[in-house]
């Protein structure tokens, strides 16, 4: 590949510049560690390319103003963590039922509540699977090296407009504050996706009408496709309403238009799989310590690989229940007390033997920690 | 002219509305929509923003741009609206709670900023929507369901919370007077910058009932009576000035709107 520079980067930073890339112009955000960065570089960065930065009063906020740029046309993003994560779960579910294309970075501390601002933790799985309210789907990517943060970034935007959906990316705080070396791709061979645009007049436009794909064309403010959004269950127009049909009709399809799509969804990376007998799921900065564990154990002559989404949510899971069958046994390496965990058992347990490992001191899981797990469990 | 504006502006089909007979919002919501329509502005360039509660409904019924968001957040959302496209003029509909309560910090910042966002406040002293509990305005000692022995709370001068914050244009009416609400929409819509009116509406069924205000009529005389202009007022004698509610135009300011310097910004690049 002919690159166009290749520059020496922290996970926060290769956040920004992928997210500039992928056509982020709007970014509203609030100071927290360990984050924070992303919102001092898109302040930085986005007036130089026409963008709009803005430091809001609270994390609710940051995420209702990017959900309302959104709606004015603009690729918006916002980026907190754990704390922040919390407060814009209802600003997140609406984004969901009112389907606005939008990127929420959450670069993960230890918790609950204030927890360890400076240290990493994988805490927030679930919350990102289900810390709105109500029944939903959502994606929710994590990368693990530093270009994988850029190159995710880039495919969160392009599912969020794809699927007209909010997309979660997750890093942790040692991802967010990693430095590595990145090779940038030349701008025409980053593949961007934007939102369907209506195929028809304002007087025939239907905002909420699925199409084939299941997602509706979306009509920006201020184009003259005068229509309402609304957070209530809505019909085809966008009203209110209370009619049972409709609301199952449209809770469904919110959630099909994301499950029904999972292999165009669904991200991983496989380590050292050819001939593996057992496999360790991991993610994220423990996917790296993974890495080395497992080169350890094979040079020890265990037939072990990784398997690491980068796609947890929706989770991939015709691979995981390939590897239930195909496995003798799948530990689950995270630094939490067994989050993904409960979704690899849910999957796999029927097959084999699932067995979890998990730290939550603010303290990276160590190689060496992983080899002893792997040998004496 | 009624018909008009109905046919204009409004989406009839989703009419009649949920409010209940009575009640003021509808009132207030002719008073804006003559407003938009003496301004002659374009409809697809009009964003209506909302919040949660009684009024916030009010979006749905409007043939604009209309979001209607979470509870407190209309001033959030709005912003991002507005920030992300400056020519669209944005309006936010909001009520007592919304504003006041959940929402209170984001009118303080909205209004420091002074980004070009007319904020009409429709103040009814209740949480109406969920069966008329005290909000930030229901008058010290009034009852609410949450509040049977009577209110111990101090209720908010919304209006000198908005000038105090920065807001650049605020003022102050009643559905006593609808042509005041046309007239100070119009003028809050015509600011460059963070506008604020406080309209005190009426709500029969819950703050009325429950504090024997009578009915809907009697409860829009008493408005008119609790109230008095701010040049009448600012003649009276201090000692008559006590428990009267200042209506008219009650503060403006000339401030650089908010949208206006970012893009001095980007374009010094």
């Amino acid at each position: 590949m002919t690159v166009e520079k290749i520059k020496l980067m922290q996970g926060n930073e290769a956040c920004v510049e992928g997210a500039v890339a992928a056509g982020m112009r709007f970014f509203a955000g609030y100071p927290i560690t360990p984050s924070t960065e992303i919102a001092e570089i898109s302040a930085a960065k986005l007036p130089r390319v026409g963008g709009k930065f803005i430091q809001m009063e609270d994390e609710i906020a940051s995420i209702s103003a990017v959900i309302g740029a959104s709606l004015a046309g603009k690729k918006a993003m916002t980026a907190t963590s754990g704390p922040g994560f919390s407060l814009k779960q209802e600003s997140i579910g609406y984004a969901v039922i009112a389907e606005i294309p939008c990127v929420i970075v959450n670069v993960q501390r230890g918790g609950p509540s204030t927890g360890m601002p400076t240290s990493p933790a994988q805490g927030d799985v679930m919350q990102a699977r289900w810390g709105t309210h109500g029944d939903h789907s959502i994606i929710a990517l994590y990368p693990s090296t530093v270009k994988e943060v850029y190159d995710t970034t880039i495919k969160a935007f392009n599912l969020a407009e794809k699927y007209r959906t909010p997309v979660i990316l997750l890093m942790d705080e040692v991802i967010g504050h990693m430095r590595e070396k990145v090779v940038l791709p030349r701008e025409g061979e980053i593949k961007i996706y934007n939102r369907k645009k209506p195929t028809v007049s304002p007087e025939e436009y239907k905002p909420y009408k699925a199409t084939d794909d299941m997602v509706p064309e979306m009509a920006n403010i201020g184009e003259g496709y005068r229509y309402h959004v609304t957070g209530l269950v809505h019909d085809e127009f966008g009203n209110p309403t209370n009619n049972n049909v409709t609301a199952e009709e449209l809770i469904k399809r919110l959630v099909n238009k994301i499950e029904n799509n999972i292999d165009d969804i669904v991200e991983y990376e496989e380590y050292k799989m050819e001939d593996a007998e057992e496999v360790i799921v991991a993610y994220g900065s423990t996917a790296r310590s993974v890495k080395s564990a497992i080169d350890i154990l094979r040079d020890r002559g265990r037939k072990i690989g990784l398997f690491k989404p980068i796609t947890i949510w929706p989770s991939p899971k015709k691979e995981l229940e390939l590897l239930g069958k195909n496995m003798k046994r799948i530990l689950v390496v995270e630094m939490n007390m067994g989050q993904y965990l409960l979704e690899v058992e849910r999957i796999c347990r029927k097959y084999t033997e699932v067995k979890g490992y998990g730290r939550v001191n603010g303290e990276l899981i160590s190689p060496n920690e992983i080899v002893s797990f792997v040998e004496e469990g | 002219m009624t018909n008009y504006l109905i046919e204009k502006y409004y989406r009839t089909e989703r009419l009649p509305h949920i409010w209940c007979p009575g009640c003021g919002n509808g009132i207030v919501l002719k008073a804006i929509v003559k407003a938009i329509d003496n301004l002659n502005l374009n409809q697809n360039e009009v964003c209506v923003v909302s919040g949660i509660g009684c009024s916030s409904r009010a979006t749905g019924y409007l043939d604009f741009n209309t979001v209607h968001t979470t509870h407190g957040r209309a001033l959030a959302f709005a912003t991002g609206i507005k920030f992300a496209n400056p020519k669209l003029h944005v309006v936010v509909i909001t009520g007592d709670g919304d504003c006041a309560a959940i929402g209170g910090n984001h009118l303080i910042h909205a209004a420091r900023r002074n980004i070009d966002i007319t904020t009409i406040v429709f103040n009814n002293n209740i949480y109406g929507m969920t069966g008329g509990q005290y909000s930030p305005t229901t008058p010290t000692g009034d009852k609410g369901t949450t509040a049977p022995y009577g209110n111990i709370d101090p209720n908010f001068d919304l209006c000198e919370l908005a000038k105090s914050a920065g807001a650049t244009y605020v003022s102050r009416s009643t559905v006593y007077g609808v042509n005041m609400i046309t007239k100070q929409v119009e003028e809050g819509i015509k600011n460059k910058g963070f506008s604020f009116i406080e309209i005190l509406t009426t709500c029969p069924t819950y703050y009325g009932r429950k504090n024997k205000k009578g009915n809907a009529a009697e409860m829009i005389k008493q408005l008119n009576e609790i109230t008095i202009n701010v040049n009448a007022y600012n003649n009276l004698p201090q000692e008559k000035r006590e428990n009267k509610i200042v209506i008219g135009e009650l503060y403006k300011d000339i401030r650089e709107e908010y949208t206006e310097k970012y893009d001095r910004l980007i374009k010094s690049f």
